[in-house]
């Protein structure tokens, strides 16, 4: 018999812990699927950030550090010069990569860094409650905007992927979204794409991934998924931003 | 005939880490260190190693970081407005037990200050400086030669201990201009230490991680009681210090870096003048020196100690006598240097 489904050798086999409906988990598996389909497991070092993804390290067989709050790219940056022909990424959130990392993000890839990040969008900040993030929508009900966003007081959804793609360093940028098989279908082209980017020392890559927080949200799982269709990519516009690969 | 070279004290700390093999500098600008960044941008492209600007000392930090856990000898330099800065990074580097070495070329503070050199960052390099139960190797040179060569043994320590190692001078010794004696290589080969725990790729081994988030029951606690057991055997086996005169001496001058030199200055004044003034100039401020001062506090009728500040380091200088010794304090902080003449004067009413 033809085994069609298993698990990918760059997934642990710890149970995750993230919430049902949660989208980490399926990213995660993404990332493991194309690591294994391009044989680079051995020699991928990951970064994770602070925030729901925090023990992304339990769940990758691979070599993964923790960073500081936002400074993923910085700490990528360093492993990436000093080990050239290794794979070097990020997982980082919507706050931690624009907001309290904005300057990292921006000047790894204004350099032109050859390291991929794959950056979670699911507009809140998860692990500490549900608080406003730099990316939630106007009008959106968090924690810490129990009134909807208001621009006049919160500001605009940050559309930290356009801003990147006018930067001269940048080599390839994609949104996507994992609400559904097609996109995930389409996520997981898009961090192959990113990933051989680097392998291809073409420079700075980011796969934007527009993921579900139900939680957070305070909706079932199954409107989250809508929510995602509906809300957030009316916002923010699926699809490839910048390919100069 | 030996290798002498004139140099600023700045460019010798970055030809010291070049020596001992720092394959990563990360720097910003930030007067008075300048020249050191300027320096490694020249030296480190035409040895083929890695110079990258940041955008910010957090950035450098942990690029730094970065370059640490794959294996490398990496360095940051800043002053102090861009140490504050830095400190959340070194909190995570000792977390993670990673190596690493910082220069701090201190200015007057607090805020922005000034650009003059100036000793206010004792404490926060001495205690930790970030969040957290911590300490880091603080290493205080008092000549451009002493930039040179403690700032290649800081490569060692670090590496020995997995901890980051504060290289702690100010604007005054950055500046200055000395002949320096190059020695070439590492004080230790690389080979050194193994190792074993960097990420490299997890080619023919399991997958390592690096982290300083400690969750489950116990867990931290542990972790902590381990670095206290590395912390106790730095201060057992790493204590530096230099002392001079203290034989005959009635009073000990207590001071590091720039205020060493002063103190010196005021040792051969005061004993022209009669008084029998030694000196104990502490090379490592954390581990502080503390045995050799409470060894003298019994024979000795005091203690003054010089600082560029309003007086951090006294204190070290106060637990160490344990009130057995009175501890006169004579400081200028904002940069503000202490005059020899007012040392003389204040030693000669101390031992009226």
């Amino acid at each position: 018999m033809k085994k069609l489904f298993s698990r990918p050798e760059s997934l642990t086999e710890k149970e995750n812990l993230y919430c049902p409906g949660c989208g980490h988990g399926i990213v995660h598996r993404l990332i493991a699927e194309v690591i294994d389909e391009l044989g680079t497991r051995e020699k991928t070092i990951g970064v994770a950030p602070v925030g729901c993804a925090v023990f992304a390290y339990d769940y990758w067989n691979f070599d993964v550090t923790e960073a500081a709050h936002g400074r993923p790219p910085a700490v990528a940056t360093g492993i990436k010069r000093v080990l050239p022909d290794r794979i070097v990424f990020t997982y980082q959130g919507d706050g931690d990569l624009a907001a309290i990392g904005t300057a990292e993000t921006i000047h790894a890839a204004n350099r032109g860094e050859n390291i991929t990040i794959i950056f979670i969008n699911n507009g809140v900040y998860g692990m500490t409650g549900g608080q406003m993030a730099p990316t939630t929508l106007i009008a959106q009900k968090t924690a810490t905007t129990p009134l909807g966003r208001d621009p006049k007081i919160a500001g605009y959804p940050i559309k930290i992927s356009e801003a990147l793609g006018q930067l001269d360093g940048s080599a390839y940028i994609e949104r996507v979204a994992v609400n559904s098989p097609k996109n995930i279908a389409k996520a997981k082209k898009a961090i192959k794409k990113a990933f051989q980017t680097q392998l291809e020392s073409k420079g700075f890559s980011l796969v934007e991934v527009l993921s579900m927080c139900p939680t957070g949200w305070d909706i079932s799982p199954v409107e989250a998924l809508k929510w995602v269709e509906e809300k957030m990519a009316a916002t923010f516009p699926l699809g490839v931003i910048k390919d100069k690969t | 005939m030996e290798n002498r070279v004139l140099m600023k004290g700045n460019d010798a700390v970055g030809e010291g880490a070049i020596q001992a093999g720092c394959q990563a500098y990360f720097g910003y600008p930030i007067t008075p260190q300048n020249e050191l960044t300027a320096y490694m941008a020249k030296r480190m492209i035409d040895e083929g190693r890695v110079f990258i600007q940041a955008e910010s000392e957090i950035a450098a930090i942990n690029m730094v970081f970065g370059a640490s856990l794959a294996g490398t000898r990496a360095m940051t330099s800043s002053s102090s407005p861009g140490i504050s800065l830095k400190q959340e990074g070194i909190s995570y580097m000792v977390g993670c037990e990673l190596p690493g070495v910082i220069v701090n070329i201190q200015r007057g503070g607090p805020g922005l200050g000034n650009i003059s050199g100036a000793q206010g960052d004792y404490f926060q390099a001495t205690r930790g400086g970030g969040h957290g139960d911590y300490y880091v190797i603080v290493l205080a040179p008092a000549s451009v030669q002493e930039m040179y060569d403690l700032t290649r043994e800081a490569f060692d320590l670090a590496d020995k201990y997995r901890n980051p190692v504060i290289v702690l001078a100010d604007g005054i010794l950055g500046q200055m201009l000395e002949p320096v004696k190059i020695v070439k290589g590492n004080p230790q080969p690389n080979s050194y230490i193994k190792k074993d725990w960097i990420l490299d790729g997890c080619k023919r081994r399991e997958p390592r991680m690096i982290r300083s988030l400690l969750m489950e029951e116990g867990l931290l606690e542990e972790h902590n009681w381990k670095l206290n057991k590395k912390y106790e055997m730095i201060k057992m086996s790493e204590v530096r210090v230099e002392t001079e005169n203290l034989e005959d001496a009635e009073l000990a001058l207590v001071g590091y870096g720039t205020s060493a030199r002063i103190s010196t200055e005021a040792m051969k004044a005061a004993r022209q003048k009669g008084m029998k003034v030694g000196i104990v100039r502490p090379i490592t401020l954390w581990p502080f020196p503390q045995k050799v001062i409470a060894e003298n506090a019994e024979k000795l009728k005091a203690f003054l100690v010089l600082e560029m500040s309003l007086g951090q380091m006294v204190e070290d200088v106060r637990l160490a006598t344990n009130g057995r010794c009175p501890v006169y304090f004579y400081g200028r902080p904002g940069g503000g240097i202490p005059e020899v003449d007012v040392i003389v004067d204040r030693i000669e009413s101390i031992l009226k």
